[in-house]
């Protein structure tokens, strides 16, 4: 096989994609270096310097600013009450309701299977969704960011195939030794599916951590605010060139500048990138149990 | 009877995952009759007015009808041409990497942006591109002398969307295509070097076909969305100077709705354009499956 790897056309692909892929990769994270690198840099320096990855002279102002209110506090408290209280009431409703589906012999499986592969298909759309959470009285509430979205069609689906894929022997031997069906799910298979929980836990909490559209349609009430709206309302909507300036930060006297603007970014980034050497380990095999057909 | 207080448990388990499908998605495909009436929120569903049509016809005939239709279209067009082949070609380019420290590295960054939320990424690009102190146009200015106002030109939003969602999944879309290829038996390109098979012709012989499932299963699931443009990352970046090419039908169905309130009429758009969207998941998969590939149903 090395023979005709190392064929002259073979190792200039070799050298080329090489380098391509590791420019590519670069290219990818040098966005965050320069957000980072600026948000520690001072305002002069920003306006003095075209552009920059390390600054010159180093300040922490931005940081001071963005936190001497708390605005940013409140809403990153906002972010990861629902974060936590989401991904709580996700796995909850994810986890019962694929255990349930993945016995086969249960009564009406097969109706409520075809419900769920119905819903992914069509929906009532954004507006209906509305009303109905209007209609429950959840407008303002934390739980409209919440229970919307409480399951996902899909993520139940790979679940309920992990489940079924369990050795049917470990249930029996349960249930002699007198386990009933909570008693298997709980000291059987919850105990087996520590890897698929903490894949589609992550997942969950990454969606709840950078959920935006809920909070845009559902809370109006600005000090209810996650961190994914209050980001817009300072990074993007202070720009002069867009939208009415007066309107949307009256907690902010001036504008925010730039170093400030990168500052609230990088707090936005910054948990995710926290748990992603975590988040890492686990994907590829969560994404390898979704391929397996059910 | 007997089976069913047998998993009587079982039901109790059940019991929260269907009330939520029942509220949370049956209630507004329901609701969606809402798009034959006029609805009044203070009247609610049983005493609104029914007026059958009226509200699709009254859209038809909105001059806004065709620019949403061409938006949508365009959006989901470059999509469709720049954006899906790309994790396919990553792929295929990481797939040829021996080095595995090398190809672990280039995945760890590559897979990031992904996690980042679509308003990161909007503001990002802000900060990169105003002209008031971006980064980049910065950049271009001191090469060109001129800063390009890429923000709220209508000629840059649509390279503007697609570059983000590049950016953004491109990375992370080779994870199912590199999940394909190492199921790849190794003989098969073993028997293909045996008959002088060089590295291209492996690739178009025994790689590609290899995927081909995958991408045709991808592909279906991209036209089923095809009408969708990423609400989100539209409705971030439009402004009051792009939106000529910024409006689709999701972000006009979010401003007739919940910002003019008019919700019988943006419930009939909502509601024509997942029509579409349904037309093209069952026709692209019926063509699929005539095409001798297992499809998605």
């Amino acid at each position: 096989m090395s023979k005709h790897y190392n064929s002259t056309s073979g190792r200039v692909f070799d050298v080329f994609n090489y380098i391509f892929l590791g420019l590519f990769s670069i290219v990818t994270i040098l966005p965050f270096v320069y957000i980072f690198g600026g948000s520690f840099a001072t305002e002069a320096e920003l306006t003095a310097r075209p552009f920059f990855l390390i600054p010159r002279e180093f300040s922490l102002s931005a940081y001071q600013y963005i936190f001497s209110s708390d605005t940013i506090f409140r809403s990153i408290g906002v972010s990861m009450f629902v974060t936590v209280a989401g991904t709580i009431v996700n796995l909850l409703f994810t986890v019962t309701m694929a255990y349930a589906l993945s016995r086969r012999n249960l009564m009406g499986r097969n109706l409520i299977m075809n419900l769920v592969i119905f819903s992914m298909l069509f929906g009532g759309g954004m507006i209906p969704t509305f009303l109905v959470v209007k209609d429950l009285g959840m407008l303002d509430t934390y739980w409209a960011l919440i229970l919307p979205g409480a399951i996902s069609a899909f993520n139940l689906i790979i679940v309920k195939n992990f489940f079924q894929s369990l050795p049917p022997g470990l249930e029996e031997a349960a249930r002699i030794d007198g386990c009933n069906d909570m008693g298997v799910l709980w000291r059987i298979v919850l105990p087996l599916s520590k890897p698929v929980l903490a894949t589609f836990g992550l997942f969950y909490a990454v969606g709840h951590w950078n959920n935006f559209f809920s909070a845009l349609l559902y809370i109006n009430d600005s000090t209810m605010w996650p961190l994914q709206v209050m980001l817009r309302e300072i990074v993007m909507l202070s720009q002069a060139t867009v939208g009415d300036m007066s309107a949307l930060n009256d907690q902010f006297i001036k504008p925010p500048e730039q170093a400030v603007k990168m500052a609230v970014i990088v707090v936005g980034t910054v948990p995710i990138l926290l748990v992603y050497p975590f988040l890492q380990k686990h994907f590829a095999k969560g994404v390898l149990l979704g391929s397996v057909k059910g | 009877m007997t089976r069913f207080s047998r998993d009587r448990w079982l039901y109790v388990l059940l019991l929260p995952g269907v009330l939520y499908f029942l509220i949370f998605k049956y209630w507004p495909m329901w609701g969606v009759l809402i798009s034959f009436q006029n609805y009044q929120p203070f009247l609610g569903f049983w005493q609104s007015e029914w007026v059958g049509f009226e509200h699709f016809q009254a859209f038809f005939q909105n001059p806004d009808f065709f620019r949403l239709f061409r938006n949508t279209l365009m959006l989901a067009l470059y999509d469709l041409i720049f954006f899906f082949p790309a994790p396919i070609i990553l792929a295929l380019l990481l797939n040829e990497i021996r080095l595995s420290f090398y190809k672990r590295f280039v995945q760890t960054l590559v897979y990031v942006p992904h996690f980042i939320s679509m308003v990161i990424v909007a503001s990002i690009t802000y900060i990169l591109l105003t002209t008031q102190g971006g980064g980049l146009n910065n950049l271009i200015a001191s090469w060109t002398g001129e800063k390009i106002d890429f923000l709220s030109s209508e000629d840059w939003f649509r390279p503007l969307i697609i570059l983000q969602i590049m950016w953004k999944e491109t990375g992370w879309g080779t994870i199912i295509f590199l999940a394909a290829l190492a199921g790849v038996d190794v003989e098969q390109y073993e028997a293909a070097i045996m008959d002088g098979a060089g590295r291209f012709r492996r690739m178009w012989h025994i790689t590609l076909p290899a995927i081909s499932g995958v991408i045709a299963i991808l592909l279906i699931l991209r036209l089923g969305s095809f009408m969708d443009n990423g609400f989100e990352q539209i409705f971030l970046m439009k402004n009051s100077l792009n939106s000529d090419v910024a409006d689709v039908f999701d972000t006009y169905v979010y401003e007739m709705g919940i910002t003019m309130g008019s919700f019988s009429y943006s419930t009939a758009v909502g509601l024509f354009k997942a029509v579409i969207g349904i037309v093209l998941v069952l026709g692209s998969n019926y063509i699929v499956k005539r095409m001798g590939q297992p499809g998605l149903y």
